[in-house]
């Protein structure tokens, strides 16, 4: 006993413990049942089922709509942080309020919704459609689809640094002559860019994964406009649970080598601080 | 002049914070605005540097009237209490930033920023981010960017609030020389009066909003103008007496005002040093007991007193108190040298009783 440290907050034992328990449980035992049952298949069987074009298709729609919808998010949730921290105006409240709202809004009532606007005879899609812009059941849905789920990921996470941002770093810029546009990209953007990164990892992350919502906007057509999650699907109605894992397991690796490659550009980019 | 400050107010909604204030800094002068928190010092102080908009009066810098000239145009440095360093930029490149918005040349700007570097101590600090920095770093790499693109005055917010006493000692010791050094008209805030007396040519000093006294330290310590101005710098004895055939008196003390009219009351104020002590209880004619003694260091304050239990305060050095063998509770007589009638509470006073009364000295030393 005399060589234990001493540590003035104790409990690290039992929180440790615990907090490995919970991640065991909910996250590693999972995906070790993914990887060996995707072990299951031949080296050879597993390279087949994964590079299927109508896998690679699949791939392809999903990461391509979840950074296309990361990106609308990262810009347009920066410019909602930005006027929900910076300003004051009426029903400020409210528009606070529906951030959180594809939180908690059942995804598959989304992705009905957001059809049910683009159809030839829906709100939107009556204007739209007789214009040649075909929305409803295409890619574009996918995209509209994916960057609804993901909103809150970006504006919530920026919001309390914005708040935090002091008043006189801005004045300090004004007094040595910068201007507001000026101020804003060289001393404010870089200070965000981080943040705004952790929330596009995480709309992106959350669009890779999503679901529910695309099922009912897209005509999951294979090759066109079928997503990664929607085929494992597929595969699982074929009784092809293999396949399924195997596809799986490919879309768990892309995404932690993209989210790896984002944190390390996070890291990059916050390296002025501690 | 380099800055004038003419019947400026401010406003915020209905609070006054500023009210009608003048003054001006001479080129090249050393300048406090002192004065308790919510003095309006700082709102001033950003009204000259354009982050605020004076609601009434003009304000001009180097004879240029700069009310509608914006901050960014007024070339100032401005000294922030927090630093307000750029976070994301090194050493170099914060104080940088202000030549590479006046588009200088590379070269020139390389050029200033190591001029500046060596002139505040930062050599070799260059490549560090702020985060890197001590607290006195960091606020001389705040004033290195605000002198960067020579400005025609720097104002500094509260330069020294955010580091502590060791260091703030030093780096009033080091404004100074680096004021003399470069000439710029500087002006600073700060609710510390030492600091004022200490680092600055002149001193003025706000009380809610309004202009109390301007001066020399030693003018606004001697002469104070007002009640204010009296118990805000240094420690000063105010007594309210009330007037009697020419004399002020309250409970046995009895101060000569000879202009006054019986039964006015005022405020008659004194500093420590003015009370002088004997051992001697025949010397001088009041009797007070020695109640407490404070070590000030070289000096010593001792509390008095009377009969009546007026209490006063007195100053005197270490080798004094040695040399009359004094220790609290010890009897002893006393006389105050001078005192000043303080006009603030009398109200109406003409300007020239503001004098200072003072009694021939007795037998020996000065204080």
């Amino acid at each position: 006993m005399a060589d234990k440290k001493f540590n003035p907050l104790p409990g690290f034992g039992l929180t440790m413990g615990y907090t490995l328990f919970y991640l065991s449980a909910l996250v590693l035992i999972p995906i070790a049942a993914l990887f060996l049952k995707t072990f299951q298949l031949s080296w050879h069987d597993f390279w087949r089922v994964v590079t299927h074009p109508q896998a690679i298709a699949a791939y392809k729609l999903t990461f391509g709509a979840s950074l296309i919808a990361a990106l609308l998010n990262a810009f347009f949730g920066t410019l909602l942080a930005w006027v929900l921290v910076r300003y004051e105006f009426w029903g400020k409240r409210f528009v606070d309020a529906l951030v959180d709202f594809p939180f908690a809004l059942p995804t598959a009532v989304a992705g009905l919704t957001i059809s049910s606007l683009f159809v030839a005879n829906g709100w939107l899609g009556r204007y739209l459609v007789p214009m040649g812009i075909q929305i409803a059941y295409t890619r574009v849905a996918i995209i509209i689809a994916l960057t609804f789920v993901g909103l809150p990921f970006v504006v919530r996470t920026l919001q309390p640094v914005l708040a935090n941002l002091e008043g006189e770093i801005e004045e300090a810029a004004a007094t040595l002559g910068a201007s507001r546009l000026r101020t804003f990209f060289s001393i404010l953007a870089p200070t965000l860019f981080p943040t705004v990164l952790t929330g596009f990892a995480l709309a992106f992350a959350r669009a890779v994964g999503e679901y529910g919502s695309v099922v009912f906007v897209s005509t999951n057509m294979p090759y066109k406009t079928q997503i990664a999650p929607y085929l494992i699907v597929v595969r699982l109605d074929e009784f092809d649970y293999h396949a399924a894992t195997a596809i799986a397991v490919v879309l768990l690796i892309i995404s932690f080598l993209i989210l790896a490659l984002i944190n390390y550009l996070e890291g990059w980019a916050s390296r002025f601080h501690n | 002049m380099s800055i004038e400050v003419k019947n400026v107010s401010k406003a915020f909604g209905n609070v006054a914070a500023v009210n009608k204030v003048n003054f001006s800094v001479k080129e090249g002068e050393l300048m406090a605005l002192l004065g308790p928190s919510g003095g309006g010092k700082t709102t001033v102080l950003r009204m000259i540097a354009g982050l605020e908009m004076p609601t009434e009066g003009d304000i001009f810098i180097r004879g240029v009237r700069v009310n509608d000239i914006s901050v960014q145009k007024r070339n100032i440095g401005f000294v922030f209490q927090n630093y307000a360093l750029f976070k994301t930029m090194n050493v170099f490149k914060n104080i940088a930033f202000g030549l590479k918005i006046k588009k200088w040349k590379r070269a020139d700007i390389a050029g200033r920023v190591e001029e500046l570097l060596k002139l505040l101590g930062l050599e070799g600090l260059e490549k560090r981010y702020p985060h890197q920095l001590s607290g006195g770093q960091r606020q001389r790499v705040a004033i290195a960017r605000a002198l960067a693109s020579k400005p025609s005055v720097l104002l500094l917010d509260e330069p020294f609030g955010a580091v502590d006493a060791k260091i703030r000692q030093e780096l009033r010791e080091w404004l100074v020389h680096l004021h003399k050094d470069l000439n710029v008209t500087t002006l600073f805030v700060t609710h510390d009066q030492e600091e004022a007396m200490e680092v600055s040519d002149r001193i003025v000093i706000f009380s809610k909003g309004n202009l109390e006294q301007i001066g020399a330290p030693r003018e606004v310590y001697e002469q104070p103008a007002n009640e204010f101005v009296a118990r805000f710098i240094g420690v000063m004895n105010v007594l309210e007496v009330e007037v009697q055939n020419g004399v002020g008196r309250v409970a046995e003390l009895e101060f000569p005002v000879p202009t006054h009219p019986d039964g006015k009351k005022m405020l008659i104020g004194f500093r420590p040093y003015a009370v002088q002590i004997s051992t001697d209880l025949a010397q001088y004619r009041y009797r007070a007991v020695l109640v407490r003694t404070y070590f000030l260091g070289i000096m010593l304050r001792l509390e008095l007193e009377l009969p009546s239990g007026l209490v006063l305060r007195s100053r005197i050095t270490k080798e004094e108190y040695a040399l009359l063998g004094l220790s609290d509770g010890r009897e002893i007589s006393l006389q105050i040298r001078q005192y000043r009638v303080l006009s603030s509470e009398a109200s109406g006073l003409p300007p020239e009783l503001h004098t200072t009364y003072e009694l021939p000295p007795t037998i020996g030393e000065h204080i």
